[in-house]
């Protein structure tokens, strides 16, 4: 009964990476969904949470295509690098951005548009720049809705497993994470080391997101008992 | 080293909803000007639009040669760039910064050195300078009501937008703050447009008030011109008729300069017919038997616990006290005399009188406190 530590250590770097990118990614697309007056948002908004009802077959399957050496992104990629996209830990970290959008955006834009109208206009009045509205006031003030998003897409990179076999495949070192090793595992019958792995995975969400949930709610007290 | 004083033009139209029309037209010189009204008249609004937080369909907001927003020229400065410093009723401080912090925040393009001058400068002027390193959600209402002045007028705007600012202050703490922005402007000569719907605030700030109603401007002048002489109920209700009836003339005397008039009322507790209150009032061009309006302030009335005699008001009314109720420093008496009037008197005067509800009492009202008013 050993565990793949390999498969761990990229599964964590992967969902590290993934929900840098979508903290990124996900602000000013929050943004925008929280401010926007356009009539049409509705649209992003349904595209943002498609990934939370497709099965990741799905999404996996079309990110391989339009990876894969057919299309314009994959062929611009071979000629730029030489290689295909697809099967690389690169292409994993472009579909799992795909598969994690909605865990990050949802949590960023509803924590922005409870901020207070007021506030905003009220930085407006003295001077401030829209960027400078959104770095001193918006964010600071949604601080517990980013943590939030970022923990969720963290965590929800962490236990992908049909993206990552569509267009990542099963290559030790480079796309081979936990969920797929598990799955390896009962394929094999080693039931042992499945249990093993899926207890060390199943512990370390659950304290990754326990301890991200505790200070949220510290925070949140805090700011309720100065309010009051 | 100040700039010169400059003018507030603005002429806004605006649609808000269906049923409203916001189209307004005024200048504001240097000094206070009030916008007065009762919620929903529009007063926010115009102020959004001079802010820039909203704009109008159509219209022209300058100050003195720079113009902030202009529809047909297709001109409209954003907010940050108006230099329009905006006090909201909500004060909106940023709940996560210190006082000073707050106050700092419009000053980001000085140097760090000019910022801390400035700061302290203002934080003294205002008098919060002990409050600099507490939480903006730690402070008391009227210190709230300091910060936020202090955090606008530190950016030296060029007008100075004030939306209800002091509307949750008690008096003194109101006085002391509407001086301190007096002595602001003495030195900065700014146009500062006050939202209010009080009418104390009026008296004590006016210089120049503009009543609006229904989102139309329905009177401008100085306060004492405004609201001792309504044309309109509107601005009769607005200016403190607390006490609104409709009377029917029932005599006319051209000779004396009066009428007398009644007022239609209902059957007083315990007693079967209504007894008819009279009224004298002031002559006005209308035929014995027409339907006119009648308002009488609740501070002109005055009351006795006796039947006063050898007195020149020519109108004492019996009745009965129904209800107290003290507002700040007065006493808003509601007496029963066929109809209801609003009577005001100080603490003392209910102290000494000891006025209780259920007192019998005689309410004076000379002829000239009888304010007719067009429909």
């Amino acid at each position: 009964m050993t565990i793949d530590w390999q498969a761990f250590r990229l599964t964590l770097e992967l969902a590290l990476i993934v929900s840098a990118i979508l903290l990124l990614l996900g602000l000013p697309i929050a943004y925008w969904i929280a401010f926007s007056q356009r009539r049409w948002k509705f649209l992003v908004e349904a595209i943002v949470a498609l990934p939370i009802v497709l099965p990741p077959t799905v999404l996996g399957f079309y990110v391989l295509v339009a990876l894969g050496p057919r299309s314009p992104l994959g062929r611009w990629w071979i000629n730029l690098t030489g290689h295909t996209l697809a099967f690389t830990f690169t292409g994993l970290v472009i579909g799992s951005i795909l598969y994690s959008l909605p865990f990050a955006v949802q949590p960023f834009a509803a924590s922005f548009a409870a901020v207070d109208r007021k506030l905003i206009a009220a930085s407006a009045t003295l001077g401030a720049s829209p960027l400078r509205t959104f770095f001193r006031v918006i964010a600071p003030l949604s601080l517990p809705g980013l943590i939030t998003g970022s923990a969720l897409s963290f965590a929800h990179t962490m236990g992908e497993f049909g993206v990552v076999l569509m267009v990542g495949g099963n290559i030790p070192g480079v796309t081979r994470t936990v969920s797929i090793d598990i799955f390896d595992r009962v394929q094999a019958s080693d039931y042992a080391g499945a249990n093993a792995t899926a207890l060390f995975l199943l512990i370390l969400c659950f304290a990754i997101l326990a301890i991200v949930y505790g200070v949220n709610r510290k925070m949140w007290t805090v700011t309720s008992t100065l309010s009051s | 080293m100040e700039p010169a004083p400059e003018t507030l033009r603005a002429s806004i139209r605006k649609q808000l909803g269906q049923a409203f029309h916001l189209d307004v037209a005024f200048e504001a010189a240097p000094g206070f000007t009030i916008l007065f009204g009762a919620s929903g008249a529009g007063k926010t609004t115009v102020l959004d639009c001079v802010a820039g937080t909203t704009y109008p369909d159509e219209g022209h907001i300058a100050i003195g040669d720079r113009v902030l927003f202009d529809a047909a020229q297709r001109i409209a400065l954003p907010t940050a760039k108006r230099r329009a410093g905006y006090v909201f009723q909500s004060l909106s401080l940023f709940p996560h910064m210190t006082v000073e912090q707050n106050v700092q925040y419009g000053l980001s393009h000085l140097s760090r050195q000019d910022r801390a001058g400035r700061t302290s400068k203002i934080l003294e002027a205002f008098r919060i300078a002990h409050l600099a390193k507490q939480s903006a959600r730690q402070i008391s209402g009227g210190e709230s009501q300091r910060v936020a002045l202090a955090r606008t007028l530190v950016t030296d705007p060029a007008v100075l937008l004030l939306d209800e600012p002091l509307a949750a202050l008690d008096a003194p703490t109101k006085s002391t703050i509407v001086e301190d922005l007096r002595q602001w402007n003495r030195d900065h000569q700014i146009p500062i447009l006050y939202v209010t719907h009080s009418r104390e605030e009026v008296f004590a700030l006016g210089e120049r008030v503009i009543v609006l109603d229904s989102g139309h401007v329905v009177a401008d002048g100085t306060p004492h011109e405004v609201i001792t002489a309504p044309r309109q109920q509107t601005v009769a209700q607005l200016a403190g008729f607390e006490n609104i009836f409709d009377v029917t003339v029932q005599e006319i005397h051209p000779e004396r300069g009066t009428m007398l008039c009644r007022i239609e009322s209902s059957a007083p507790p315990g007693q079967q017919t209504a007894v008819p209150v009279l009224l004298e009032t002031p002559l006005v061009r209308a035929d014995v038997g027409s339907i006119l309006r009648v308002g009488i302030r609740a501070g002109d009335i005055l009351l006795a616990t006796s039947l006063p005699q050898g007195l020149s008001a020519r109108n004492v009314i019996p009745g009965r006290v129904t209800s107290l109720a003290q507002r700040d420093v007065i006493i808003s008496a509601h007496v029963n005399c066929g109809v209801e009037m609003e009577v005001h008197l100080t603490l003392a005067a209910r102290d000494s009188l000891q006025l209780a509800p259920g007192r019998e009492v005689w309410l004076v009202i000379k002829t000239h406190s009888c304010y007719l008013m067009q429909e």
